[in-house]
């Protein structure tokens, strides 16, 4: 058994609720004692939450470790608590090595700086030392791909070139312990594939990661044990495979859950589940043909509809609209209904996408819902190998070559 | 219908230039492969090689460094050397602070010369020449100088300070590292405009023809007590400022007043004798009768109100540290 590196128990953070987003004047805090001063001296109970609460674990060196969970479930404070940006409000824990986080991408810069000195600041800002950035900065500027634009103020980079550069930098640390929130879902496909590829290239040599992902696939690939977080505690744990399969069955048969936010007042009808039509439950939203197929949303109306209209969009992974559709003129009764709709090929490129349906009548929103799961496209893959030449569209193409006749293009 | 290509495009772009990118970018991805198997730090997704290449595990690395996480507790838990190991760190925050100060900026570090020289002549002006404050036996431009020299850069580093945490608001929640980082920089890369500005001393040494007394060899102990004192309130106001934003409004009237309180503009014998101890609680007061007298060998030598003056500034600065301590555990939370 290899030594363990991270061991917690029992960690908890409470936050004040309402506390992150506004900040305290002075006045405020005089206010408060003035109209109660017991009050001000303990905070009530119903200000506060656990953000996490009651997580234990152990990590063994080299463990590439998923972390998953709904949002809000803490995944990032345990890594703000374990990387020491916050302190846990209980319990404690021991770790051993050096340890960097990449919460963002990009953590530093500064607009007015060039790319390279923006390279210094973030990586000083990242835990690297001078020399050490000295000595790695050929590789970095190479692996970022913005050789040509080192010397140029940073305001003037596209998002995406700032992105890389960030990246570039983050790939480089060299920390016993990496703790990795979800910076992989920035970025073009083809950067993120490189991305992805340095993570493995980082896990295979002897790194404890833990990483956070919404990503299934990126799970899969990286990681050998997976934590699963639920409103602030450890949920399930365990190896990769089990543990996802019960996490995106749960997602999946799941029903929409009933304190999910949903836009409108969902009085008169809403989105309950969607399904992809002749799928088993457990892998409902996993698409492997490439022939027709049948997306079922169901619908709970609670009182008739009289000329509804229906919506549908479907984004990527990158939130890029792929396609949106609508109609006018539904006639719903009270009961459940399901949306059914057909389509001859959904030919995507295989990843992750996701749906948003809407019903509005006479222009209110009566409810959306951007459906969870997401859609996983697993199809055979018909595209260039090269990821800037592949595209957004996964289709079958025959290709012959054929004698050129007379009879056009002619004399 | 048939649809039939014009032949002016067919002529430009000559055989159809689709297969030509195909052909391109196979042959770029076996080098790439290639390549990823010299050289593993540029590797792409396609190159398992770099996967399952364990490097030997990190036998020496795990007792290198070693942390516990909980609760805040404790009166005074600073980790100096953690904050040695982030020295990089400071030194790049320091050099970014100079660095932005003056970008885009038509005279650039001139300001630092510019504003402490059209300060001095509008005291040397009303103080000097209307009002008639005493000043030492000096030409008045001069014994100004030497107290605006460390007033300049005490009130600069004093509003760098109280701004920094909220400056840095996205650094400091996303990573970690000693925030005590955050005032000392703040602090310390004011001391290039104290060493601009003090070449303009240079110049009016020269101009009225007052030789350095030996003294001057002293000044980088009482440059080291103006930083002091200027870290000291920095640490209290940069951690209040971050969870009372109410702070920052309340900096230029300090500023402003604490200046009147401090013999910038006039000498500390003005002040009458009983209240002289009263006067020698600002601390600011000892750095700036020291910086008058190393300088230019006139004025009160160094004495009690000197000692003093350290004595506060001791006081401050540890009861700073412990207060920045404190915070430090929340700051992440609040800011």
């Amino acid at each position: 058994m290899s030594p363990i590196v991270i061991r917690a128990e029992g960690l908890g953070k409470q936050y004040r609720v309402g506390e992150r987003e506004r900040y305290l004047a002075l006045r405020d805090v005089l206010t408060r004692v003035v109209r109660s001063p017991l009050k001000f001296l303990r905070p009530a109970e119903s200000e506060l939450m656990w953000a996490i609460r009651d997580v234990s674990l152990q990590v063994e060196h080299g463990e590439v470790i998923g972390i998953i969970g709904r949002n809000g479930s803490g995944k990032t404070t345990l890594l703000k608590i374990l990387s020491r940006i916050t302190r846990p409000t209980t319990g404690s824990a021991e770790v051993y090595g050096s340890v960097r986080t990449l919460l963002e991408v990009g953590t530093g810069f500064h607009p007015e700086l060039t790319g390279r000195e923006n390279m210094y600041l973030s990586g000083a800002i990242l835990g690297m030392s001078r020399r050490e950035i000295e000595r790695k900065f050929d590789t970095i500027v190479a692996f970022s791909g913005v050789e040509r634009f080192i010397d140029t103020p940073l305001k003037h980079y596209s998002t995406g070139m700032q992105m890389r550069l960030a990246f570039a930098v983050a790939a480089h640390l060299e920390p016993d312990i990496l703790l990795v929130d979800e910076v992989l879902a920035v970025g073009d496909l083809e950067f993120q594939k490189k991305c992805l590829g340095k993570m493995e290239e980082v896990s295979g040599s002897g790194r404890t990661i833990l990483f956070v992902s919404h990503q299934m696939n990126q799970i899969r690939r990286l990681c050998k044990r997976v934590l699963w977080l639920d409103g602030g505690e450890i949920y399930r744990s365990g190896p990769t495979a089990a543990i996802l399969g019960e996490y995106e069955a749960a997602l999946s048969s799941g029903r929409r859950k009933e304190n999910q936010r949903s836009t409108g007042t969902p009085t008169k009808a809403r989105f309950v589940r969607w399904q992809i039509d002749g799928t088993e439950s457990g892998s409902s939203n996993f698409l492997t043909t490439m022939g027709a197929v049948t997306i079922r949303f169901q619908v709970e109306v609670l009182a008739p509809i009289q000329n509804g209209n229906h919506g549908i969009v479907l984004y990527n992974g990158e939130r890029q609209l792929m396609w949106g559709w609508a109609t006018d003129g539904v006639v719903l009764e009270v009961g459940t209904h399901e949306f059914c709709h057909t389509f001859p090929t959904l030919p995507l490129r295989p990843g992750p996408y996701s749906w948003l349906v809407s019903l509005r009548e006479h222009g209110d929103v009566v409810d959306q819902w951007d459906c969870t799961p997401e859609m996983i496209i697993e199809t055979e893959v018909h595209q260039h190998p090269r990821d800037e030449w592949s595209g957004v569209l996964n289709m079958p193409c025959q290709f012959k070559v054929c004698r050129s006749q007379e009879s056009y293009g002619g004399k | 219908m048939i649809w039939s290509r014009p032949p002016q495009a067919s002529r430009t772009i000559g055989s159809s230039d689709l297969p030509l990118v195909w052909a391109r970018a196979s042959r770029e991805k076996i080098t790439m492969t290639e390549k990823s198997e010299n050289a593993p730090q540029v590797a792409t997704v396609d190159s398992a090689s770099a996967v399952g290449a364990p490097l030997p595990a990190f036998a020496v690395p795990l007792q290198k460094s070693f942390y516990r996480i909980a609760p805040p507790q404790g009166f005074l838990d600073l980790n100096l050397r953690e904050v040695w190991n982030y020295k990089s760190l400071l030194y790049f925050l320091v050099w970014r602070d100079i660095k932005i100060r003056y970008k885009q900026t038509a005279i650039g570090a001139a300001w630092a010369i510019i504003q402490p020289f059209m300060t001095m002549v509008t005291f040397s002006l009303f103080f000097g020449k209307l009002a008639r404050i005493p000043s030492e036996g000096l030409p008045y431009p001069i014994f100004f100088y030497t107290a605006l020299l460390p007033w300049t850069y005490f009130s600069g580093a004093l509003q760098n300070a109280t701004n920094t945490i909220i400056e840095n608001q996205r650094v400091v929640t996303k990573v970690f590292f000693p925030r005590v980082i955050l005032p000392l920089s703040a602090v310390l890369s004011g001391l290039l405009d104290l060493g601009i500005s003090f070449l303009m001393f240079i110049v009016l040494m020269l101009y009225y023809r007052i030789d350095f007394a030996w003294t001057v060899l002293l000044i980088p102990g009482f440059v080291l007590l103006a930083i002091a004192t200027a870290l000291g309130v920095g640490l209290w106001l940069s951690a209040l400022n971050a969870i009372y934003r109410d702070v920052r409004y309340v900096i230029p009237f300090l500023v402003q007043i604490w200046m009147f309180a401090s013999p910038v503009a006039y000498p500390s014998s003005l002040v009458p004798e009983r209240w002289r101890w009263l006067f020698g609680l600002n601390p600011m007061t000892g750095v700036i009768e020291g910086f008058r007298w190393a300088l230019t060998g006139h004025g009160e030598p160094p004495g009690g109100l000197l000692f003093a003056s350290i004595g506060i500034v001791a006081v401050i600065f540890c009861a700073g540290l412990v207060y920045f301590q404190r915070m430090e555990t929340t700051i992440a939370d609040v800011v």
